[in-house]
């Protein structure tokens, strides 16, 4: 079922028994104002949830209830035991459809109109007999049910018309029956008239309505199954219960951490008991608090059809990973950030149709959210496909508000300037709508996701849209550190933050060098600003610490990376985050402290806080410096290559993201189809390729066999042995002359032929290229692809793999054949080039492709063997539409399909 | 300290009320406080502290007493007195202010004393403007003076608001 409605089923149920005890005491107390407004808010609250989720019966009949009690409230109209029971009636009403809803997830068609005249005439002051308007809906058997214990099953009757008959009965076939909500007490008054509504929901033919024998306790009517299956919990228990269990994680610790220093100790084997239970319990007690990411979110579809409306703008928003699950808390904390934020994007972000369409983009803007997990973290990216940030009106805006020099700005990267959104105050609307734009807001979001210990990260670029990206962690309440010493004090540094592990001493290849007393690193040919602790933290040298050895810790805060020097690293620990005492807040260098496992108490060092604290960085700064670092480190790009002997000779390799599988297949078990050796897998028939042509099928033993498959179609190549799988730096060396091969490498240390899968895979289906050709597209139509790789590697393995999927490929080794092909007149539906060429490279060509070439219009999908956000940052810069890893076969399929689809859509 | 049960002799008191209040006494630099009985919730001997870098001086560290994590105060230093001599022991009490424990370390814990209202007096206004400000008051007792020690003023540190 459906979260949002069970959640409304619970709570409607759990309101209307309220209702059905308040109303009662009302009719008793009919001048108890608290009592009136209560029973007025809860109707008030069942209306509202009706109509939110699109449930026109049930908000009819509550709303028209609503008036009845907003006059009992205004005072108009006198509180009579008729009217409360047409209230009451209505109410059975609502009981009853909801009763359909459950089982069935759908209102029942019917007809209130006759419930709803009758309200109405209430609400006009029409006197409704008390007798007649009372439990009429009991013509058959009222006493009946009171008597004979019923358990109703509520299954759903699809052919039945549940209609509530008898309500509309109540006018014309007034009984005579007394009233029971008058006599009864509260509770039960509402009891058997619920059973009544549910007997007459049954139909003539009697329905699983079974009699349950002589157990008086069965009579009690059936609850809602789903309001029975859940309990509402007060959080503070949770909450308590949650510290509690943390609180007994730290003595488990703190016992096991005994147990390890004794050896043959008899505890040992309760110990683990007690180890595994207690770890069950946390984790039980942490799924209590976890609930799905959607429930934050579930307000925005309607905030932004709202947006849209106001805005005068065609928004599509896109929520992916709406089950993701993290702590209530954290949720909690981070659902006005998010709504913020996609209001932002909606406002900001997008343009206006009129807007877009000038541009070439589809009218209708697409604000995306996707939560995933990552590592104990969850990630939450919302993007939007719109204008981007404005670098230019934020430098504008920075000069006129003075918070920074024209001169100090020309000297910022993007990035940084990018960063001044989430300054307090600063707002580029220009006009302030009531959407966003009073300037408050990003800073308060910045401010909101660190305080949970998240980090925030933007990517924008113009016309293209911006992304942001939330990072935070899973939950509050126990978090992974790090334990470093620094002069002889320990600290807990949040895992979160921590990038790596670096160990500077005289004879390693990390040396400290100091610029003016300031201590750097250098790390893979960049250099990386540290942080002493000791010297931060104040913290008075111990006797022998020297500079012979340290251990740096790589922080990351936001995109500004540091690190921080420390005497010693030991181990990482799960830790419970306890706040600093009053007294010690201001210091920002600590987030928390908490007890190890030893029983010492630590404190939780806040990198944010040491971020700041260790001098004038602006966040962002790094940014370029690392970019250039990367593309330096990227002269050793490395693939996963799979190592495997057949048919003697030298060793084979084969791209290990071409493989889909590795499988021992029983010799036994090979068949011979066609000619051809083929085996059952997987329910399919796999046919075998041997790469030795001189292969010998035994009849028994196993042969490893390396899968290569493609939708639903799958080949085995047949080989010796599988050696091992080693990420190196792939150059072929020597063209192959034999067929099957490329040529040759050098691969861990040994000259290796490269397999040309290609080959194989048409050994096994002579159609593999081009069978599907049709079925990639709806169109006719076969899309035409301009290849740009300089590695022949590369052209070839992509060639058969873009033709598998129906694209018509031209390859071209360099960018400047390619842009000949332009000067050529030759035309294609989207260009893919690599980034790392000799010659021009991919950026420079997208450049020369984006600045006026007949070209210009055309989607162009970046391929690199790195594909980290950061070169996303650049290719989008250069003018790519996207950016695919070398290897993901998938993911360069499916870019493909999405850049083509989404030009002809702008087109 | 028995021998400072017997209260001095009885003199004019600006406080009028009678009755009996019952405090535990301890000792610094030779000088006897106290400390309402109520709000002491632990009398401890020495623990192992960490230390808390950029904390103020007066913050010893923190200490964990049963899971809790308690502000461990040097009271000596707050009462603008020398640092502890690195031999001499110590011992520490565990109040309670607003739900936080805090642990003030003193030279030695004494004993509860029940004294009579009678006996208190305010603070001479001479008294050193340091001790001023945490005390409310002084007690007479047979040969020596008790000074009351006010425990939200002594951890309301220099422009820090205790929360």
């Amino acid at each position: 079922m459906d979260d949002l409605l069970s959640e409304f089923l619970t709570e409607t149920a759990e309101n209307l028994s309220v209702l059905d005890v308040e109303l009662v005491r009302l009719e008793q107390n009919p001048n108890n104002p608290e009592l009136l407004s209560n029973i007025f808010r809860l109707v008030h609250t069942i209306k509202g949830t009706c109509g939110f989720l699109g449930l026109p019966r049930l908000e009819a009949v509550a709303h028209a209830s609503e008036n009845v009690l907003g006059k009992f409230r205004d005072g108009t109209l006198h509180i009579t035991p008729g009217a409360v029971s047409v209230i009451l009636r209505s109410l059975d009403t609502i009981k009853g459809i909801l009763a359909v809803l459950e089982a069935t997830e759908a209102e029942p068609p019917g007809d209130d109109s006759a419930l709803i005249v009758l309200l109405h005439e209430v609400e006009e002051g029409k006197e409704v007999s008390a007798a007649g308007g009372g439990m009429a809906p009991m013509p058959t058997k009222p006493a009946k049910a009171a008597a004979k214990p019923l358990v109703v099953e509520m299954r759903p009757q699809p052919d039945l018309d549940i209609d509530f008959e008898p309500v509309r009965a109540v006018r014309q076939d007034p009984d005579p029956e007394p009233e029971p909500v008058k006599v009864a007490p509260a509770k039960p008054a509402a009891a058997p008239k619920r059973e009544v509504a549910v007997v007459e929901a049954a139909p003539s033919e009697p329905p699983p309505v079974r009699d349950s024998g002589e157990d008086p306790r069965e009579s009690a009517p059936k609850e809602s199954a789903v309001a029975a299956q859940t309990i509402r919990v007060n959080v503070d228990l949770l909450e308590n219960l949650m510290t509690m269990v943390s609180e007994l994680v730290l003595t488990r610790n703190q016992l096991l951490q005994i147990l390890r220093s004794q050896k043959d100790s008899e505890f040992a084997a309760p110990l683990q008991r007690l180890n595994h239970v207690t770890s069950e319990l946390q984790e039980g007690v942490m799924k209590t608090r976890m609930q799905p990411i959607g429930n934050a979110w579930a307000k925005l579809p309607r905030l932004v059809r709202d947006l849209a409306h106001e805005l005068g703008k065609k928004i599509d928003l896109q929520m992916l990973g709406a089950d993701t699950e993290l702590d209530r808390q954290v949720l909690e904390l981070i659902k006005d950030p998010l709504t913020h934020m996609v209001r932002n994007s909606a406002d900001h972000g997008l343009e206006t149709g009129a807007d877009r369409l000038r541009v070439g983009k589809p009218e209708i803007g697409r604000v995306t959210l996707n939560a995933y997990h990552e590592g104990g973290h969850i990630i939450i990216e919302i993007s939007d496909d719109g204008r981007g940030i404005d670098l230019e009106g934020i430098k504008r805006k920075v000069v006129q508000n003075g918070i920074a020099t024209e001169s100090e700005i020309s000297a910022m990267t993007d990035q940084q300037i990018q960063q001044f959104i989430m300054k307090a105050g600063f707002s580029t609307a220009a006009k302030i709508t009531s959407v966003s734009g009073r300037g408050v807001g990003m800073d308060v979001v910045k401010t909101n996701i660190e305080k949970i210990g998240g980090t925030i990260e933007i990517k924008s670029s113009k016309g293209r849209g911006s992304t942001f990206i939330i990072k935070i962690p899973l939950t509050l309440a126990i978090v992974s550190a790090l334990i470093v010493e620094c002069a002889g004090e320990r600290f807990a540094i949040p895992q979160i933050s921590v990038v790596e592990l670096v160990r500077a001493a005289a004879d390693s290849e990390h040396t400290i060098e100091r610029l003016k007393g300031t201590p750097v690193l250098r790390l893979r040919n960049r250099l990386l600003p540290l942080v002493s602790l000791q010297t931060l933290l104040k913290l008075e040298g111990v006797d022998g610490a020297s500079d012979d050895e340290t251990f740096i810790v790589v922080t990351q805060v936001g995109t500004y990376t540091f690190g921080i020097m420390v005497d010693r690293v030991f181990d990482t620990e799960e830790i419970v985050v306890k706040p600093v005492a009053p007294i010690l807040r201001h210091i920002e260098m600590f987030s928390g402290n908490t007890i190890l496992g030893d029983g010492s108490v630590i404190m939780i060092l806040d990198p944010n806080g040491i971020a700041s604290g260790s001098g004038n960085i602006t966040l962002g700064e790094s940014r370029g410096s690392e970019a250039m670092a990367v593309q330096a480190a990227r002269q050793d790009d490395k693939m996963a290559l799979l190592l495997f002997m057949a048919g003697g000779g030298a060793p084979k390799a084969v791209p290990l993201s071409l493989v889909a599988r590795l499988e021992d297949v029983d010799m036994a078990s090979i068949e011979l189809s066609n000619g051809q050796p083929v085996v059952q897998y997987r329910g399919r028939l796999m046919p075998l390729v041997p790469i030795d042509p001189c292969f010998e099928r035994h009849s028994e033993g196993r042969q490893p066999v390396l899968v290569f498959a493609d939708g639903d179609r799958s080949m085995g190549l047949i080989v010796d042995e599988i050696l091992d799988i080693v990420e190196e730096k792939l150059q072929v060396q020597l063209a192959a002359e034999r067929q099957g091969y490329m040529g040759s490498a050098i691969i861990a240390g040994k000259a290796t032929d490269v397999l040309d899968a290609g080959f194989y895979l048409t050994q096994a289906y002579k159609d593999w290229f081009g069978s599907s050709a049709t079925e990639a597209f709806e169109e006719d139509k076969v899309h035409r692809v301009l290849l740009v790789d300089d590695s022949p590697f590369f052209r070839n393995l992509l060639t058969p793999l873009l033709s598998v999927a129906g694209y018509n490929v031209t390859t071209v080794p360099s960018a400047l054949e390619a842009l000949n092909l332009c000067e050529a007149g030759e035309s294609f539906d989207v260009i893919v080039s690599d980034i790392e060429m000799p010659g021009m490279t991919g950026l420079e060509f997208a450049a020369a492709v984006r600045n006026g070439s007949r070209w210009q219009h055309l989607p162009l999908v970046a391929l690199s063997s790195h594909a980290s956000p950061r070169d996303l940052d650049r290719g989008r810069a250069a003018g790519f539409d996207d950016y695919v890893a070398k290897f993901d076969r998938d993911a360069l399929l499916y870019t493909l399909s999405q850049t083509l689809s989404a030009h002809k859509g702008a087109a | 300290m028995s021998n400072a049960k017997l209260p001095a002799k009885k003199a004019k008191s600006e406080e009028p009320s009678s009755g009996h209040m019952d405090f535990v006494t301890m000792t610094i630099a030779n000088q006897l406080f106290g400390i309402p009985v109520l709000q002491v919730q632990d009398v401890l001997g020495h623990q192992r502290i960490t230390r808390i870098p950029l904390a103020p001086p007066e913050v010893a560290g923190s200490l964990n007493l049963r899971g809790r994590i308690v502000t461990a105060i040097d009271v000596r230093l707050r009462l603008g007195l020398s640092g502890r001599p690195k031999d001499k022991p110590e011992m520490s009490i565990v109040v309670d202010l607003r739900g936080e424990l805090y642990s003030l370390i003193v030279d030695a814990v004494g004993e509860v004393l029940s004294l009579s209202t009678d006996d208190f007096e305010r603070n001479p206004a001479t008294l050193d403007a340091r001790w001023r400000e945490v005390s409310t008051g002084i007690y007479r007792l047979n040969n020596q003076l008790m000074v009351v020690l006010d425990v939200s003023r002594l951890l309301n540190f220099a422009n820090l608001e205790v929360a």
